[in-house]
């Protein structure tokens, strides 16, 4: 059985013993070069580690089991001086085998890339504010709380955080990397396989740092740059009565004031830009699934869903927040 | 104890008092040696932590002034002399030499403490202005803080020495007290360097 | 004719009866105030600490029942986010650490030799600033302005700007009273140590608790200070308004985690390393033999001091900092595993060749090997940049740090407490509800953390107060929540073991196990004089073997309090060091102190004003005295 299969075996066991089989938030399920490379180095912890326990366990059993009873009573201190002495040499050993395959995988992580997708992401409490950088800045554009890639380039995230310090982390396609005020780190995933995965911050910023997720969706290229482009385009043109007072309303009200959506006249960058907010998967960074329902209850109390929010319930008409509601929907 | 004990020595004839490490005074002067040091070393390292983060340093503002901090620096190494002479004197228990040395090396603390109040006026900056402001301040605020505590220790040891029976014990404390004093002066002197002349010499 | 044997016996008892009214303390509740007893001091402070590990325990356990279920509604996130920080705060600060040392307060100076620990009125002082402080921040939770940015307190959300009011204020402050507390009694154990041991004890035949105590103490001298700055740091940020930490004016949010971990590696250590004392003291009693390659265990015990300093960086491995530097900090992570390994393999080898018998304190030891050396693998595992990147901050960490603080400090500190529990009380705890104990403690403790290993892998991350079903966390939520439940079911067997057998157990004689070393040549629970003449050390197995006469030294006064100074190397006798009398004065300066602590956190102008009564008690504190006897030299 190949060293990879193994792997899977254990962590299908594993997981199929204690759950149901979801893997895409999972270190153990990696789909990048980033995270295939630290798994190679769980692999030989585990094959290192695990027996190394079972023999100190071994050890002790057979050394009280042998002295049942009166007891064998004293071997040579030589004897003993050499076997701490071999021990010594052996565990010195292995921890050195286990620091060169730390090193070399770890300079993986750190390879540089050629032609990579840039991105920017700036943590806020509580949610991912999601770039894509381009040279010609017209091809720029902004979204949030999703992560779109293509499979087989690299992708290369800058990090900034606009308040407290936060941890992207999307474990299947590498380790995580800390959002800092003041510092410009910067991350690079190379995604080898489509699907749809999960990632959530991971360094406590406060009362909603549970709810900070970021869906991620790896596509093949043609997908990718049909998404890319679409996402370029400002924000459809509502077309139904109930749509178009929602528009009307947004951005004359409050709403505006924080939220933006291209090509219309809010222009709002404290909370999320929402000109594609429709095409999402989930909503208030993967605190709610994303449907008209749940899209008006959000609006309507922010508090009772994510306590602690930034987001403000603005005062509003049921009418209004039908409308509003309605034209947002609108929004792929 | 129900233990059956065999005698095999006296202690009755030792003495009750002793300078240097078979003085427990003298383990808890330096044991306070230790962790403040450990404290100025940690905070030297955090003013040069901040340095790279600025373009200039001082970032805005001009050094401190050199007069205060140099005047002051002077003034403590000078006031060595009649320190390591007030140890001598407490090793050979002269209690009047004690008595006068105590009184000049608190007035001495006084003085001190003193142009401290005058270095902190030429600071040229605010704590409250940047990190740089912060850290000076601080490392000035820590070092006036225990040369604030040995210049009250040896004032109450001045009063005990005219006003109490000075004992065998009383002179070790002396002593210890001055070790201490040798902390005050050239732990100074090494954050006098980092605090004038880091400055001067980026 | 000759001295009758009875001659003798009435002199001796009559030096005991003199003894003890040197050293008795004042009857009552001012005798309770005033006492400066390290047995006193030792016993209310480890009974302090077990008090704040149960409300701890309990905050954790309702954090269970709330993770126990996807998107539960038991705790909302504001108090789930206090008590996390909460029960991480108390059990680092307020009963790791202070346990251990009290252990060590009460046992070292016994074990030594000596009269009392060097210095009784710290000591005391050490105490109350410590209850103070705990006092202060249960209150603070109380009242909904406890910590809340977890224990670790990290910049910004612990600044001004993200925690309001006077939170973070309280549990910075909360720090400064532990850190008083525990670099006192870091300060007194090292002039314990290196001045006070009995005639003969040189360092080779310093029995290994001593020495890692020893070693604990001044990794407290060199690591507290760098929370202590890095804590006023933080506080003068959000009182007066510094920018130490503040990036857009030149300060760093890094710079708080460079002091706080500088600290915290150690801090880890300096829990854990007691414990390594602790295992060699029962490992040597119940294999009755000595610890096998003594030099190489100090040696073990002085390396894994040094290198505790050097491995802080590796709390930061996600924070940005140059890759060949977070490489040095696994080399030198993964390097203390070697002195480590030493250690276990030298039990094992002790073990092997003595005449182990299973009791209670051994059992726990058992659990030791099998805890935290598993914590130790996972150590090593997130010594590994490139592994600790996916672990760093998950549920894997947590499970690590509770396999190696609770296997490798609280299974040897249970172990350590049925040890010396005849000598503190003079009574045996029970074997039987100890193995119970034993077995609940351990199976209910793999259930709550070994799945968390698998939730940190399966990408659940640390401090979240709910996580949506669908991902799979949901069964291995639900199993550590109701291990959490045995784990509370064994801290009430020992609760009823410890209060029946302090009732109601067998009386345990001086000598109960049959160990070696000095504490247990005198009676239990001991006078308080400890030992009525100096005993003398000729091995490090004092007592053994155990039907040979006790040599021991006498002249030392027993009509006045006085306790006998060595040399630091080869413990020759050089002074009889006069000791203090009960007093009030450490509890006058510990509610000073606590006064100019408290203000401080509403204004700076506490640490001015504050000051002033604290300069008054110190002073009536160290003047001397009518009654102190006058001492020979000058005049």
């Amino acid at each position: 059985m190949s060293l990879r299969g193994l792997r899977w075996g254990l962590a299908a066991a594993g997981s199929a013993l204690l759950s149901a089989c979801n893997t895409v938030q999972s270190a153990l399920a990696p789909v990048a070069d980033e995270s295939r490379a630290i798994v190679r180095v769980w692999d030989l912890m585990l094959w290192i580690c695990g027996p190394m326990y079972l023999l100190v366990l071994l050890a002790l059993g057979y050394a009280l089991w042998r002295n049942r009873g009166n007891g064998h009573g004293r071997a040579s201190e030589r004897t003993l001086w050499f076997g701490l002495l071999g021990f010594t040499v052996l565990t010195a050993g292995l921890l050195t085998v286990l620091t060169a395959q730390s090193y070399v995988q770890d300079r993986r992580l750190h390879a540089p890339v050629s032609d990579p997708v840039n991105v920017r992401i700036t943590a806020k409490q509580w949610w991912w504010q999601v770039e894509y950088l381009d040279a010609d800045p017209s091809k720029q554009f902004t979204t949030a709380n999703e992560l779109h890639l293509p499979v087989d380039r690299p992708a290369r995230i800058e990090l900034r955080s606009a308040d407290v310090i936060h941890s992207l982390w999307i474990p299947v396609l590498n380790g995580k990397e800390d959002l800092i005020p003041g510092h410009a780190n910067t991350i690079t995933m190379t995604p080898r396989k489509v699907g749809r995965y999960r990632g959530q911050c991971a360094e406590f910023c406060g009362l909603q740092h549970a709810n900070m997720a970021l869906d991620v969706r790896i596509d093949d290229a043609a997908g990718f740059a049909a998404w890319q482009a679409h996402q370029r385009t400002p924000a459809a043109t509502p077309t139904t009565p109930s749509a178009i007072a929602g528009r009307n309303d947004f951005t004359a009200m409050a709403c505006a004031m924080c939220h933006a959506i291209d090509g219309t006249d809010a222009g709002g960058v404290v909370g999320p830009n929402l000109t594609h907010l429709a095409s999402r998967h989930r909503l208030a960074a993967g605190a709610l699934p994303l449907d008209r329902g749940t899209l008006e209850t959000w609006i309507l109390d922010p508090q009772r869903h994510k306590p602690g929010t930034n987001m403000p319930a603005v005062p509003l008409q049921p009418q209004q927040l039908s409308d509003i509601t309605d034209y947002l929907m609108t929004l792929n | 104890m129900s233990r059956a004990e065999s005698v095999v020595g006296d202690l009755s004839e030792l003495p009750d008092y002793n300078f240097g490490s078979t003085s427990l005074g003298w383990w808890g002067t330096i044991g306070f040696m230790l962790i403040e040091g450990m404290g100025f070393v940690l905070a030297i390292g955090a003013y040069y932590y901040l340095l790279p983060y600025e373009s200039a340093w001082p970032p805005e503002q001009s050094p401190p002034s050199l007069l205060w901090g140099t005047l002051f620096t002077a003034v403590a190494i000078a006031s060595e002399i009649p320190n390591a002479w007030i140890k001598r004197r407490a090793k050979n228990y002269d209690l009047p030499a004690v008595r006068f040395g105590l009184v000049l090396m608190t007035l001495v603390g006084v003085v001190l403490l003193g142009l401290r109040a005058m270095e902190f006026t030429a600071l040229n900056v605010r704590w409250d202005q940047n990190a740089y402001g912060s850290i000076v301040w601080a490392l000035m605020a820590l070092h006036t803080l225990h040369m604030a505590t040995d210049t009250f220790d040896s004032g109450v040891l001045g009063a005990i020495a005219w006003l109490k029976k000075f004992d065998g014990r009383k002179f070790s404390d002396v002593a210890d007290n001055a070790m201490y004093w040798h902390f005050i002066v050239w732990s100074w002197v090494v954050l006098y360097v980092v605090v004038y002349w880091t400055p001067r010499w980026m | 004719m000759a001295t009758s044997d009875s001659t003798i016996e009435s002199q001796r008892e009559r030096g005991r009866e003199a003894l003890l009214r040197t050293w008795s303390d004042r009857p009552g509740f001012m005798g309770w105030l005033t006492t400066v007893d390290h047995k006193r001091v030792g016993r209310r402070y480890i009974a302090t600490a077990l008090v704040f590990f149960v409300i701890a325990g309990i905050l954790a356990m309702l954090m269970r029942i709330q993770l126990s279920q996807p998107e539960n509604n038991f705790l909302g996130p504001d108090r789930y986010n206090q008590m996390f920080s909460m029960h991480g705060s108390m059990m680092m600060f307020l009963f790791a650490v202070p346990v251990m040392e009290a252990v060590a307060v009460y046992i070292v100076p016994l074990m030594v030799g000596a009269r009392n620990i060097s210095f009784p009125r710290l000591n005391a002082f050490s105490y109350w600033i410590y209850l103070f402080g705990g006092i202060m921040i249960l209150a603070a939770f109380l009242l909904d302005v406890g910590p809340e940015a977890g224990w670790t307190g990290y910049v910004p959300l612990s600044s001004s700007d993200f925690s309001a009011g006077k939170r973070t204020d309280f549990w910075a402050q909360m720090i400064t009273f532990t850190e008083v507390a525990a670099l006192c009694i870091a300060v007194e154990l090292v002039a314990t140590i290196l001045a006070m041991r009995a005639p003969g004890m040189t360092l080779r035949r310093i029995p290994l608790f001593a020495w890692s105590m020893l070693i604990v103490s001044l990794m407290v001298i060199f690591a507290m200070p760098a929370v202590m700055l890095s804590s006023s740091f933080l506080i003068s940020d959000r009182l007066v308004g510094t920018q130490f930490y503040n990036a857009g004016e030149g300060g760093d949010p890094l710079l708080w985690q460079h002091l706080f971990w500088f600290f915290g590696h150690p801090e880890v250590y300096i829990i854990f390393m007691p414990a390594l004392g602790m295992i060699s003291s029962i490992v040597e009693t119940f294999s009755r033999r000595p610890i096998f390659g003594y030099t190489a265990m100090v040696l073990a015990l002085v390396a894994t001091g040094f290198l505790a300093f050097g491995l802080w960086v590796h709390h930061m491995f996600a924070t940005g900092l140059p890759p060949l530097g977070n490489s040095f900090y696994t080399a030198a992570s993964m390097m203390i595993a070697i002195p480590s390994g030493v250690q276990i393999f030298c039990w094992i080898a002790t073990l092997w060749t003595g005449k182990p018998i299973i009791t209670v304190p051994l059992l726990f030891v058992l659990g030791f090997f099998a805890l935290f050396v598993l914590g130790g693998m996972t150590g090593v595992m997130v010594a590994s940049v490139p592994l600790d990147l996916q672990v760093h901050d998950t549920y894997f960490v947590v499970a690590h740090f509770h396999y190696v603080l609770i296997g490798g400090a609280v299974f040897p500190l249970m172990g350590a407490l049925y040890f010396w529990f005849p000598k503190f009380t003079g009574r045996m705890l029970s074997e039987a509800l100890g193995r119970l104990q034993f077995w609940l403690f351990f199976i209910g403790f793999n259930v709550t953390f070994f799945p968390m290993h698998i939730l940190g892998l399966m990408g659940m991350p640390r401090r979240v107060y709910t996580y949506p079903s669908g991902l799979g966390w949901d069964l291995p939520n639900m199993i550590a929540s109701l291990g959490s439940w045995v784990i509370a079911g064994s801290v009430l067997v020992f609760a009823f073991n410890v209060f029946y057998a302090l009732r109601a157990g067998r009386p345990a004689g001086d000598n109960p196990w049959g160990a070696p070393t000095l504490e247990w040549a005198t009676l239990s629970p001991p006078p308080p004089y400890n030992f009525e003449e100096m005993p003398v050390v000729r091995g490090s197995e004092p007592l053994w073997p155990l039907d040979t006469d006790l040599p021991v030294m006498t002249g030392l006064a027993k009509d006045k309090r006085e306790a006998l100074l060595t040399t630091s190397t080869d413990a020759l006798p050089a002074t009889r060091w006069a000791m203090p009398d009960p007093s009030i004065w450490p509890l006058w300066s510990a509610l000073a102190l606590t006064v100019l602590f408290v203000w401080s956190i509403f204004s700076p102008w506490g640490v001015v004003w504050g000051a002033i009564p604290l300069a008054v008690v110190l002073t009536v504190w160290f003047w001397p005295k009518r009654s102190e006897p006058s001492l020979g030299g000058g005049e």
